[in-house]
Order: structure tokens, then sequence, then C-alpha cells
């Protein structure tokens, strides 16, 4: 899961109509030319290649929260995976969350190839310094928001992560061709419950109903601003970090994503959105930014209780790296006191300390 | 996570037959728990049947600046390649 919104928001110090290279010394601005023609001509850069510091500056605030958002996506499902109705549901959830894991756990790797640690990055979370998708800041409060968030918050995630996966930076665009193939299970596992649910009871389809019309917007909003607010929209582009603007991803979304809702016999909540014959898209109501700037500066239904989550997961997983840490110290110690006399019996006391990690 | 935890690249042979292949790194504070560490980030879906874990610092990688020292030489050997030589239509089996 993921959303490229948070890419939008402005930097604290970024002057865009200032153009660094104009004040480089001779040597770095070719060089900044060199690296372009590079990227003009769909080479990809490796981590130990040069690159401009705002390329790299703006590749970990990108990778950062991408993974920030695959590790607090865990909590709206893993909210579910105690009341699964079904032992196979179960077992899909729980495959499902162990994947947001894993996806934060490629991202994190790609992001500390660009020079910053993995504890920086835990920090930044926990402390709330960087952000993580605003959709993960809504409640699930249904069984059917299961198949909702798979279907949409994963569909929109698609199609963001695809254009991602010939991103110029190579230890990213790599990451992302593993979490595409990922992403398309729980894609179409949500799919699958909405059918369901929407084949069911008149209960069941007034469930699946309920939870499209609380994710339909949401979902919308996980492309960002519009293309005239972007602010790095241009630079990221060029770099081709980027590939496609927010609302050419929106647009491709709603165009695939309204006939699916037809198949589902279930009503998308939006008056306003009908078939534009001569564009042969689907035009959309008008988007509540307000909305989505509230939940992005920490007003959302969950921002809080998402944070404390996190954070108290850090906190109370300390002893348990505590103890892995002091389990290899010992095993080393074992090891090293065991090597001069080879001759006598192995140590019979098992290792059973070591176990709690 | 206490600062330090050594990295260590992940390598997964997909089959028998076929060489390990870099796939990313894990941290971990020995071999045993960075083996376990890639085994759940890099084959929950049958990927591999075999997984090498190579400290990330025991690696000596070619400087990036020495690209041109190293492989350039090869750019003007075409000899090499068996393209390189006309054989007549009428030859088979070369």
């Amino acid at each position: 899961m993921y959303t490229q919104g948070l890419d939008e928001a402005p930097g604290p110090d970024v002057d865009e109509s200032f153009d660094p290279a104009s004040l480089l010394p001779d040597d770095e601005a070719s060089a900044e030319l060199r690296f372009q023609a590079r990227i003009d001509a769909e080479d990809r850069i490796e981590p130990t290649d040069w690159m401009p510091a705002e390329y790299r500056r703006t590749l970990i605030r990108q990778i950062a929260q991408h993974a920030h958002s695959e590790v607090i996506g865990m909590q709206p499902e893993g909210n579910w995976i105690t009341r699964a109705p079904s032992l196979r549901r179960k077992a899909v959830l729980i495959a499902k969350v162990q994947d947001e894991a894993g996806h934060g756990l490629y991202l994190y790797g790609a992001a500390e190839t660009l020079g910053v640690s993995r504890e920086e990055l835990v920090d930044q979370l926990v402390s709330g310094e960087v952000k993580y998708s605003s959709i993960f800041n809504y409640p699930t409060l249904t069984w059917a928001d299961m198949g909702a968030v798979g279907w949409l918050v994963d569909g929109a995630a698609i199609m963001n992560q695809i254009p991602l996966c010939r991103c110029s930076y190579g230890p990213y665009a790599r990451a992302m061709v593993r979490v595409c193939k990922e992403e398309s299970f729980h894609q179409r596992q949500g799919y699958e419950l909405m059918l369901t649910l929407s084949r069911g009871t008149p209960q069941q389809q007034a469930m699946a109903q309920d939870a499209l019309n609380r994710w339909w917007w949401p979902a919308i909003m996980m492309f960002g601003p519009s293309d005239a607010d972007s602010v790095h929209s241009a630079k990221t582009m060029r770099w081709k970090i980027k590939r496609f603007s927010n609302d050419e991803l929106r647009q491709k979304f709603v165009d695939v994503t309204v006939p699916q809702a037809e198949y589902l016999g279930l009503t998308v909540p939006d008056p306003d959105l009908r078939f534009n014959d001569e564009t042969g898209h689907y035009d959309i109501g008008p988007i509540d930014w307000d909305e989505f700037f509230a939940v992005v500066r920490g007003d959302g239904p969950c921002n809080r209780q998402r944070l404390a989550t996190r954070r108290a997961a850090h906190e109370n997983g300390a002893w348990v790296r505590a103890a892995a840490e002091a389990h290899s110290r010992k095993q080393q110690e074992r090891q090293q006191s065991s090597e001069p006399a080879a001759t006598e019996p192995a140590a019979t006391e098992p290792a059973a300390t070591g176990q709690v990690a | 996570m206490t600062p330090g935890w050594p990295l260590w690249e992940v390598f997964v042979r997909s089959r028998n037959g076929l060489a390990h292949k870099h796939v990313g790194s894990v941290h971990a504070v020995d071999a045993t728990m960075a083996l376990t560490n890639a085994r759940d980030v890099y084959t929950r879906r049958s990927e591999g049947t075999s997984i090498w874990v190579v400290p990330s610092a025991a690696i000596t990688a070619s400087d990036p600046a020495d690209k041109d020292a190293l492989f350039d030489p090869a750019g003007d050997k075409i000899y090499r390649h068996p393209t390189f030589y006309d054989i007549p239509a009428d030859v088979k089996n070369i």
C-alpha cells in the first residue's frame, strides 16, 4: 500500500525558481549535466554513482514515506485478524499484513543505500517527523472494510507503484518490482471479499456499500493534490523518479475502478460521476481537499492512535532486541572459549536463553 | 533497534541449476538471525531453494569512477565475439 500524495508537500526551504546548478563550480555543474544525460538515456542510477544532493534528498524522503506507509498500513488490517469470519479469510489477512511488513523492509533497505540509517528512519517515524500516507488515518469500522481497503487502497497503490518500477534509481525500482507482484494478491483478495458480500444477504450488501461509501474519496485522494498545486512534480518528472502526474494516475484509477464497482452492483458515492463520451474517461465531482490537508496535518480520525500504536510496538520490542544482542554475544563468547580446547566435549548446556529472540 | 546491527546482503537460488542472485539486504545481530530474517523477507512465495547471507562489510566493490579504466578496454576488442568472423553461408555447422 502506498500513496505518493505526501511527496507533494512543500519542503521547508525549497525555492523552486532557484537553479542550484547556477551556483556550483563548473565541474559540479557539468556533473549535473552528465547525470541528467544518463537519466534521459534511461540509464539507471546505482548507490555508488554520483548524484545531485537534491536528488538524493528527494529520494530519501519519498522512499522513507513509502516505507513508513507500509509499516503503518499494517494497523488498519491487523485490527481485524482476530475477528476474521473464517480460517481462510484469517490466513489471507495474516499473509497480507505480513507482506506489508515485508514491503516496509524492502523500502527501508532501498532508502539505506542512499546513506540514511535504519535507526534514523525508525526514529523519524515514531517521532512523527516524517509522514506516512494519510489513507491509514481512517478507521476500519467493519469487516467489509477489509474488502474495500484491498480493492481500493491497494488498487490505487498499484496505479502509483507500477510506474515506479521504472524509476531512475535502481534499488527503489527493484524494490517496487517485488512489491507490485505481491500487491496484486492484495487487491484481488479484497475484490473477492467485496464480491462475496455483494452476493450475500441484504445486510452484507449494505455493509459492502457502506465500506465503498467511506473509502472511495480517501482512495481518490491517495494520488495527492491536483497537478496545478503540485510543488515537486516538474523536478521529479525530469529526474524520472515519477513518470505520470497525480491527475493522470487518478484518472486511470477511476476509469478502471468504476466498472468494477458496477459489477459488484454497488454505487460509487459521487453524484457527479459520469462517463464522458468525448474524452473517453469518467468525470468525477469536486474533491474535498480541505479534508485531505486536515488529515495530512494530523487531524484525521486515527492519526494519534496510529503513531501511539507504532511507538508502543517499538518500545515494547526493546527487550526482544536486547535479548537478540545478548544471545549473539554469548554465542560468540562460547565459540571463542571452546576454540582453544577443541578436544574437550562440546558444551552440554542448550542455548535455551536465546530462544526468546 | 539498537544502533549498529550489521547489514547482510541476501542471495537466493530460485531453483537448482541456477546461480544465487542478489535480492536485497537485512539487518541482523548474527548470521543465524540474518538467515531467518532473509527467509521471512525474501522467500514468502517459494522464491528459493537456498539462501546465502554475506556481511555487507565483507564485499569489495569496484569504484564507479574506475568504470572506464576497467571496462572500456573490452569495448574495442570485438574480435572476441564469434560474430566478428565472416563465414560463407555455404559452410554449415560452425
